[in-house]
């Protein structure tokens, strides 16, 4: 069961790979872009059967650091 | 005085953290690996090496953070016995929940490696009692994961509490309101970006970071 956890810093948390990114996407000439944030995608797959309550455990334990970071869980 | 120095995979200061426990403390400290579950009896001081634990895989820190040794630490912690996080070891300490707050990606994005002049803010704590209030003092930082970041709330509440024990003395990293080093609510446990074991002897290039180690073991004695 393939389950993707998407974590993004919270907002008003300064990010500044994001604007790092911003800078180099109008470096490149590409306009209209109002703010970037970067974020990091963990993919897991995972034992059939495995409850929603497993995986905020996993995200709230490890895989989000929760004082600057939000998670989000998608199940496929 | 008996210390120990946690060595994570990717730990590289824990031998210089070792050497000066060793060298003003009076007696060996002891190596102690991440995978073990327990810690030598009677330990008096635990140091949380600098380096790059776990190839900062993740979060800096996060990975050892959640090693075995962490329970046994934390225990240790909770029953007063002082623990000095140096660099990475700061941000260990901080992902374990042992230390509020964070340590993100230098806001420049660059990898900081000088000499820098820290405040010292609190001059009462187990770990700067060796050094005046307000004084400046030179030591060493190195480091890409150095900016700590806390809700206004907290930070407000580490000021009021003078848990806040040294500031830049002009900005390094983007740290919110120049913190350098922090204390827990009990004082025994102290997280700090800058290397104060790499100032000990005038071969080193001064010995500002002496004194935090003379102060601990005094205080431990």
């Amino acid at each position: 069961m393939k389950t993707r956890v998407i974590v993004t810093l919270k907002p008003g948390v300064l990010d500044p790979q994001g604007k790092a990114v911003h800078h180099a996407l109008a470096g490149l000439g590409f306009s209209g872009v109002n703010d970037v944030r970067v974020g990091r995608l963990v993919e897991l797959d995972l034992a059939d059967g495995t409850d929603d309550a497993a995986i905020e455990d996993m995200c709230r334990k490890l895989l989000a650091n929760t004082v600057i970071e939000n998670y989000r869980i998608e199940r496929a | 005085m008996k210390s120990a120095v946690i060595v994570f995979p990717g730990s590289n200061c824990d031998r210089d953290l070792a050497t000066a426990f060793t060298a003003i403390g009076g007696s060996p400290a002891q190596m102690v690996w991440h995978g073990e579950t327990s810690l030598p009896e009677g330990i008096d001081l635990i140091g949380i090496p600098g380096g790059f634990s776990y190839g900062d895989y993740l979060r800096s820190g996060a990975m050892a953070a959640r090693s075995p040794i962490m329970h046994a630490v934390k225990d240790a912690a909770a029953k007063g016995v002082a623990v000095l996080g140096v660099c990475n070891g700061f941000q260990v300490l901080t992902e374990a929940g042992l230390l509020p707050g964070a340590l993100m990606r230098n806001a420049n994005l660059e990898f900081v490696c000088r000499d820098v002049d820290l405040t010292v803010a609190n001059s009462q704590s187990m770990f700067t009692a060796r050094y005046g209030e307000g004084e400046s003092i030179r030591v060493p930082v190195a480091h890409h994961d150095g900016n700590y970041t806390a809700d206004e709330d907290t930070l407000d509440r580490l000021e009021g509490e003078g848990r806040v024990v040294f500031r830049y003395g002009c900005t390094v990293n983007g740290s919110a309101r120049d913190i350098a080093g922090i204390i827990n609510d009990a004082g025994n446990v102290l997280g700090m970006m800058p290397h104060p074991e790499r100032m000990i002897e005038p071969a080193h290039g001064g010995e500002d970071g002496r004194r935090l180690f003379e102060g601990l073991v005094e205080a431990l004695a």
